[in-house]
């Protein structure tokens, strides 16, 4: 390939691209996301490339490894183009049927088409998937269409457009207003504008400034970042140099966390084919405006994400936050003017640019525009990577995308943020999620993890585990973090014992004020929510525990015990034969007594018994 | 110089001198525990917060990491700093409960006594750091560092191996508000357990008593800046004064 440079090769280039793709009447996108992977994708794609090949199609067919589609719970995902058919679960016995039925005589499979767990319609087509339809994807629709290592493939599909927009059209400080004017405010948590920050950076004196990425997803489920990166790395690097050309950096850091070497290895090859095309390092597109990027490897720890550890990283330092009087878009990297960002804020850079910024803010609501990816996961039907504007309520991300509460059972509460967000009741569930609302409710929109929880749910084991996970994530540099979130999980370890006391409940309270007050960064300041949203929600199971020593979900094991229905139990033994203490006793073919003292409470017999004669109080 | 309000009365400091340090210059009660005037300012303890007001914005910080600034308006004693103050001290109570310098510090700020239970066996370390940077910024030696996070966080040697660089000369036991580092000389020798540091001491020529571990004399021996003749080491201080 030879350098693209000037615009008008760019033009050319995608203008030849595009049409040679339009020819492609016959496309099949198999996703190779984290996901499907886990399925064996790759087996998937072998399978069709043999069958296409013993019935010499090979040449009429396009067949292409993509990123993440989202609906990662039916992978793996296979979608034929023209048609738009989604074929779930995937197996690669299925292929040559596929091929004979879909391809060759242009049917469907039904038994592969998503089928809805209540009610059983299936849909052919993916947009018509109720997980798909109420979705707005934005940043994640392109994920579907291309594959990530080919830099081809996002130019033909209108990729590095915008960036041609803005070196052939823009000043450096209208693409800053441009991006104040969308609204768009950072994806990595805080909702901070970004078109405030680009503006600090840039005004900020001195030549030498920076950018960078933050793709430290730390979040435990999270991995919107890492759809992104693995599945349409140009789009997040097409984002960051648009900034490094408004805020005037000549170099740029993708912080990426150690646990994903295929988002690194497809970030090399977008970095290395876009410095061949031109489109980065020295005369971008053969203007004057010059501009290199590198990719930096975390070190695992879930709070070098926050911003001033992380430029504390990027220098080889321990990756501990720092004083929060200094600004990093003012004082970064080297204490030079640092434009630090979420890899989903750059993301939308190039949309924002594409379209304009007054179409990009009539997404969403006026505080809160454009959409927000989402990993829905727990106990609703249909889990997975989501987009959805900001503003859109819980109902419709729980039940209208997610499907509803697996098994018929009744909606508890979301936790929203990542693990030091705040659990949300049902009386919320017309609340739109957006940074502001959820904020007021003692949640936090956080990276945009969504946590959906039955009636199986305890919350105050809910609130004991997140904050055993936090604690063992704080630095511990400050007391009022290390020791809050400590004493606050032994607090709460205590009540799920049934040895808690009802005072107890105060010192919670002033430890997660203390904890949110006196921390420096955070992880302290929010690491609370957890506790005090359902302190604040679901007090009554609190004193369930304190003052009857009972958990009413039946999840706190010291305070739940097994009974047998001597009525129901028709004596098969399958309990005596899986109970790994031997607690219950007798002789096959009568109803076993069960030792009570024996009794770790495991819950094997409880699962296992077919007649639900087993129960918990 | 710039000009700031401290609790609504007009002081001077120096730009970029700390809060805390602005504070106790001009009278006021901050309590602190993991500063030290001759250290750098690390932000641990969180007891010495205030409020401060830059602009529109107020903020709660702890004063010892907040470097003074033309303009600012800071408040030591807001309803919202004496609780948060109250409840650090509280906690780091119940970490180290024995230490009659934390209880001090405790009584003077009204707090008799923690409601707060610490099981596990903290050994009384409140994790402060100051002994990591006396014994870096002051001594030189740098031989103690903090390792894992969150409630395992420690204090030790690298590797939590003897440190053989450790010259024993007990700046980190001084320094310590906690009282959990203990450092006992015998005739032989000098231990700090806590480092599982033990080295051999030098008996004064004169009186023939133990006085300085071997480590330390050889490490002032090699200067910089100026190293004293070898002989004035030769004998301990009581000695050496008696001529
Ligand atoms: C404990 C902690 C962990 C964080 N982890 C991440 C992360 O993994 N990725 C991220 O983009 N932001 C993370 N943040 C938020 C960053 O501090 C920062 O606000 C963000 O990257 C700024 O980018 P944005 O304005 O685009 O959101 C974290 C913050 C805290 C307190
Ligand atoms: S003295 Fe300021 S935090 Fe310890």
């Amino acid at each position: 390939m030879k350098r693209l440079t000037s615009i008008t090769d760019l033009e050319k280039l995608q203008k030849d691209l595009a049409l040679r793709r339009k020819g492609e009447n016959l496309l099949v996108t198999l996703c190779q996301g984290t996901g499907c992977k886990a399925y064996e994708s790759h087996k998937i794609y072998e399978a069709f490339e043999k069958e296409l090949n013993a019935r010499n199609l090979r040449e009429k067919v396009s067949l292409r490894s993509t990123g993440c589609h989202g609906f990662c719970e039916q992978g793996p995902l296979a979608v034929i183009f023209t048609g738009e058919i989604c074929y779930c679960r995937v197996k690669a016995e299925d292929i040559p049927e596929i091929v004979e039925k879909t391809l060759i005589k242009g049917e469907t499979v039904e038994r592969l088409l998503f089928q809805d767990p209540e009610g059983g319609k299936r849909y052919a087509r993916e947009e018509d998937i109720p997980f798909y339809r109420h979705q707005e994807r934005l940043l994640l629709g392109q994920n579907r269409l291309l594959d990530p290592r080919s830099i081809k493939d996002y130019i033909a599909q209108g990729g590095y457009q915008a960036l041609g927009k803005v070196l052939a059209e823009m000043t450096p400080s209208e693409v800053v207003e441009e991006v104040k004017k969308s609204n768009l405010r950072g994806r990595g948590g805080a909702g901070f504008p970004t078109g405030i920050k680009w503006e600090t950076t840039r005004q900020a004196p001195g030549e030498e400034k920076y950018v960078v990425v933050n793709a430290d997803e730390g979040d435990p489920g999270a991995y919107m970042d890492r759809s992104l990166l693995e599945g349409n790395p140009h789009l997040v690097l097409e984002g960051l140099i648009i900034g490094a050309y408004a805020m005037g950096a000549k170099k740029g850091f993708i912080f990426l966390r150690q646990e994903y070497p295929l988002a690194l290895e497809n970030l090399r090859l977008a970095l290395k084919e876009a410095r061949d095309y031109g489109l980065l390092g020295e005369n971008i597109l053969g203007t004057s405006f010059s501009f290199e990027a590198v990719t930096k490897r975390g070190a695992g720890a879930f709070v070098t994400g926050e911003s001033s550890a992380l430029v504390a990283a990027i220098q080889g330092r321990v990756g501990e936050p720092g004083p929060k009087h200094i600004n990093t878009a003012l004082q970064g990297i080297g204490g030079k003017p640092t434009a630090l960002n979420n890899v989903e804020t750059w993301a939308n850079i190039p949309r924002i640019l594409e379209r304009g910024a007054s179409w990009y803010a009539s997404l969403g609501n006026r505080e809160n525009t454009g959409t927000k990816i989402f990993s829905l996961v727990g106990k609703v039907n249909n889990t997975g990577l989501i987009e959805v504007p900001l503003g859109t309520t819980l109902k419709t991300i729980i039940f209208d995308i997610g499907g509803g509460i697996k098994g018929g059972k009744k909606f508890k509460a979301v936790q929203t943020g990542g693990p030091s967000g705040g659990c949300l009741p049902e009386k919320y569930l017309d609340l739109p999620v957006d940074f502001d609302r959820l904020r007021e409710l003692g949640s936090m929109m956080g990276s945009g993890g969504m946590i959906v929880m039955d009636e199986d749910s305890c919350m105050v084991d809910v609130a004991r585990y997140f904050m055993q996970f936090l604690k063992e994530e704080s630095c511990g540099k400050c007391i009022s973090c290390r020791e809050g979130i400590n004493m606050m999980y032994d607090i709460l370890e205590g009540i799920a014992l049934g040895k808690g006391r009802e005072e107890e409940l105060e010192l919670l309270e002033e430890l997660a004020w203390a904890t949110h007050k006196a921390s420096l960064c955070g992880l302290g300041k929010t690491a609370a929510n957890p506790v005090t949203s359902t302190l604040k929600y679901f007090r009554q199971e609190y004193l369930a525990h304190l003052k009857e020593k009972r958990c009413p979900a039946g999840v706190c094991k010291a305070l739940i015990s097994y009974t047998l229905d001597q009525e129901k139990c028709n004596g098969c033994g399958r309990c005596q034969k899986l109970c790994p203490v031997k607690a219950l006793e007798g002789e096959r073919g009568s109803p076993p007594h069960l030792n009570h003292p024996l009794c770790i409470k495991c819950g094997i017999c409880f699962e296992a018994c077919p007649f639900k004669a087993i129960y918990v109080q | 110089m710039i000009n700031l309000t401290i609790d609504g009365k007009n002081y001077k400091g120096e730009k970029g001198e700390n809060l805390l340090q602005v504070g106790l210059n001009n009278g006021f009660d901050i309590p602190h525990l993991c500063y030290h005037e001759n250290l750098s300012p690390y932000g641990g303890c969180r007891l010495c917060l205030i409020e401060v007001t830059r602009g529109e914005r107020t903020t709660l910080t702890t004063s010892c990491t907040y470097p003074g600034e033309e303009g600012l308006q800071v408040k030591t004693s807001t309803p919202q700093v004496l609780k948060a103050r109250r409840l650090m001290m509280e906690i780091i109570l119940a970490l180290a409960p024995s230490s009659s310098h934390i209880q001090s510090l405790a009584g003077k700020m009204g707090v008799e006594r923690t409601p707060f239970n610490y099981q596990k066996e903290g050994e009384g370390c409140i994790k402060c750091g100051l002994c990591v940077r006396a014994c870096e910024e002051l001594v030189g030696a740098g031989v103690l560092t903090f390792s894992h996070k969150g409630p395992q966080r420690k204090v030790e040697p690298p590797f939590g191996e003897e440190p053989k660089n450790c010259i024993g000369c007990g700046t980190c036991v001084y320094v310590c508000p906690a009282g959990c580092l203990t450092m006992e000389d015998t005739p032989q020798e000098r231990k700090i357990d806590r480092w599982k540091r033990r080295m051999e001491m030098k008996t004064c020529q004169k009186c023939h008593q133990p006085y300085m571990p071997t480590p330390q004399i050889e490490y002032i021996l090699k200067g910089p800046p100026d190293p004293p003749p070898e002989k004035w080491l030769s004998c301990c201080p009581i000695c050496r004064r008696k001529g």
